[in-house]
């Protein structure tokens, strides 16, 4: 045992001798793992297959462990193998014990397979990737289904739709994201008027400044930007707080209990989004106005009067509705997404960041892809 | 038998989390080549002193020594040379996740032994072979194990620079009786074998009874030590009860002898 935990100070080192057909090798010092580099290189040039006596010497060794007792063994084996005759001398109980353990063990692991060529790797992972793509849009639409009819159900009996959780997830959802959507919303009416301001202002046009801000962000940033910052904030929590009720079987548990996950988790979450994404919605709406007329009084010296008075006349009050029919919409799939991804996580704490990150990333594409889809379709009907 | 000198020597170790305290005045060694077990009531803080040995939690007052440093205070190089004279097998494994068996032992080994080509290769066969993991296993991910298979590739991988001495947090909890027992025969097969001191926080009273040497209790936030046989005399409340219980007597701690007729543990 003294022998084995013997101070490392020596490097391991390898003396070999040929007398005749005699071959003899001395191993000394410390044998262990991060001095047998230097041996191992010294024992795999020495040409033990082929002698026909070989003596492994231990005298002189001061330290060995699994790595030192695995060189020992793999240079007896090789020896054996070559038909010569192998002798260890020198060497204590403890460290003849250990050789044994490891004589006991020793069986070469199967390599490595070599990785595949990156041209068919490449093909293999699009389609994977598509075929994964579309396993998640059908059980994105089955789930949308499911959601319709809890919701549907919620219609036609109110009383199951439980009140606590509903507003809990209002103030998380909607109040609490107040200061953030109004900073923001401030900020983009600013842009937008700063940019407006410095081009119409070289055909004189400075006034329109006030209907660049008041058609852009009440017919499309006010209520998209909501979406945007929602669906960071919201979806990404949603998921979060399934898919961790997921890895702690609370989910599980419900179902044993007879309790449907979409009543209890989904419902709630999506109804406090669909009734809130509106208001703030709205108050992004006059956030961004506000910005804009900060902005507008600053550099082109329009007061707050003329400013409403010109939106008055060149916004119609149709932008402010083209803006926030799209609200509920966007609440909707961002409740979907969050809540389908939080349910689609599957036991492990990796996966809950996985799913969160995906239901930011699909909410946020879906919405601008809707926004896309209603401005070709507020185009068509001349809206 | 001589006592041989301590690996770890704790003395005075206070623990404490806010206001919390976890451990009061804790006075204990561990002497080279025994396995010692940490037994104590949930909540007792168990895992917690082992983190502290192992140096992930720094004591609030006290301090151990492991290997002859004081494991609180030493850092940079030297730390990391303690480091690698011990091993941790942490309660589910704790595997890198997105590197096979093979790697998880390899990455000790190439970072810290500076071992490369052919050797790592066979070093890394002779580690999964000691531990009696199947061959196959090797380029296996974590994920692709069981519970126990995750265990014994953990155990590989702490043991891959050849530590001085073993951590183990209940190395037997989730396994079934058989593989428990394995796993306790394992222990010990390693420790005659490599010479280890084993450290181990268990619940199992069979790994108690068959592998460890002496056992620390923590109660009240002290530690008591001895002997399995001490310890089943001692005057504690709950040292009594939690060694003369009817789980300890259906491990046949509490006094019965093995001729017993209940019936023997699976791995006899």
């Amino acid at each position: 045992m003294t022998a084995l935990a013997a101070p490392e100070t020596e490097n391991g080192w390898l003396e070999s001798r040929q007398d005749g057909d005699h071959l003899l090798v001395r191993l000394g010092g410390s044998l262990t793992t991060r001095h047998v580099g230097a041996v191992d290189a010294r024992l795999r040039a020495l040409d033990v297959a082929n002698a026909p006596r070989l003596e492994i010497n231990l005298n002189a060794l001061t330290g060995l462990d699994t790595a030192g007792a695995w060189l020992v063994h793999r240079t007896r084996e090789l020896a054996r193998k070559g038909g010569g005759e192998v002798r260890l001398t020198g060497a204590t109980a403890s460290q003849l014990a250990l050789i044994g353990v490891i004589a006991g063990h020793a069986r070469p692991c199967p390599p490595a397979p070599p990785p595949a060529s990156s041209l068919l790797r490449l093909v293999a992972n699009l389609g994977v990737a598509t075929i994964g793509l579309g396993a998640i849009a059908r059980d994105l639409v089955s789930f949308l289904g499911q959601t319709v009819v809890a919701l549907g159900k919620a219609v036609l009996a109110p009383r199951r739709v439980r009140l606590t959780p509903l507003l809990y997830h209002m103030e998380e959802v909607g109040l609490n994201a107040v200061p953030i959507v109004g900073l923001l919303s401030f900020l983009i009416g600013i842009v937008l008027a700063y940019q407006g301001a410095d081009q119409l202002a070289r055909f004189g046009a400075e006034i329109f400044t006030v209907n660049l801000v008041g058609v852009g962000v009440l017919r499309e940033m006010g209520v998209l930007l909501t979406a945007i910052i929602v669906a960071g904030r919201t979806g990404s929590a949603f998921a979060a707080q399934i898919g961790t009720m997921k890895v702690n079987e609370e989910v599980d548990a419900m179902g044993t209990m007879g309790l449907d996950p979409m009543e209890f988790l989904v419902l709630p979450r999506v109804l406090a989004l669909l009734l809130t994404l509106p208001l703030l919605g709205f108050f992004a709406d006059i956030m961004g106005l506000a910005g804009g007329a900060v902005m507008t009084g600053l550099a082109l010296d329009i007061s707050l009067s003329q400013y409403i008075r010109q939106l008055q006349t060149a916004v119609p009050l149709s932008a402010l509705w083209v803006g926030l029919i799209k609200a509920p919409v966007f609440a909707f799939v961002i409740g979907l997404v969050g809540c389908f991804e939080g349910l689609k996580v599957d036991g492990s704490a990796a996966s809950v960041g996985r799913h969160t990150t995906r239901a930011v990333v699909g909410s946020i594409f879906l919405v601008i892809v809707l926004d896309a889809l209603f401005s070709v379709l507020f185009s068509i009907i001349g809206f | 038998m001589a006592k041989p000198a301590p690996v770890i020597i704790v003395t005075g170790l206070r623990t404490q989390f806010g206001r919390q305290v976890i451990h009061d005045g804790l006075d204990f060694s561990v002497r080279r080549g025994e396995v010692m077990g940490i037994v104590g009531g949930s909540g007792s803080g168990k895992s917690v002193l082992l983190r502290t040995m192992v140096g992930l939690i720094k004591p609030s007052g006290g301090n151990i020594s492991v290997l002859g440093r004081d494991i609180g205070s030493v850092r940079g190089e030297k730390r990391a040379q303690i480091q690698q004279r011990m091993g941790m097998l942490f309660q589910d494994g704790a595997l890198f996740s997105s590197l096979t068996v093979a790697q998880n032992i390899q990455l000790p080994l190439k970072e810290h032994g500076r071992i490369s080509g052919a050797l790592l290769v066979e070093l890394t066969d002779v580690k999964i072979g000691i531990v009696g993991l199947p061959l196959d296993a090797a380029n296996k991910y974590p994920s692709q194990l069981s519970g126990g298979m995750r265990k014994r590739a953990g155990l590989a991988r702490a043991l891959a620079l050849d530590p001085e001495i073993l951590f183990l947090d209940e190395p037997t909890a989730g396994l079934d009786p058989i593989g428990a027992a394995q796993f306790d025969e394992l222990i010990g097969e390693l420790r005659r074998a490599l010479g280890l001191s084993v450290v181990m926080v268990t619940h199992d009273l069979d790994s108690l009874a068959s592998i460890c040497d002496r056992i620390a209790v923590l109660v009240d936030k002290r530690v008591i030590v001895g002997t399995m046989d001490s310890l089943m005399h001692h005057k504690n409340e709950w040292v009594h009860a939690y060694f003369h219980g009817p789980r300890a007597r259906a491990a046949k701690l509490g006094g019965q002898s093995a001729k017993s007729n209940a019936p023997a543990r699976v791995a006899e």
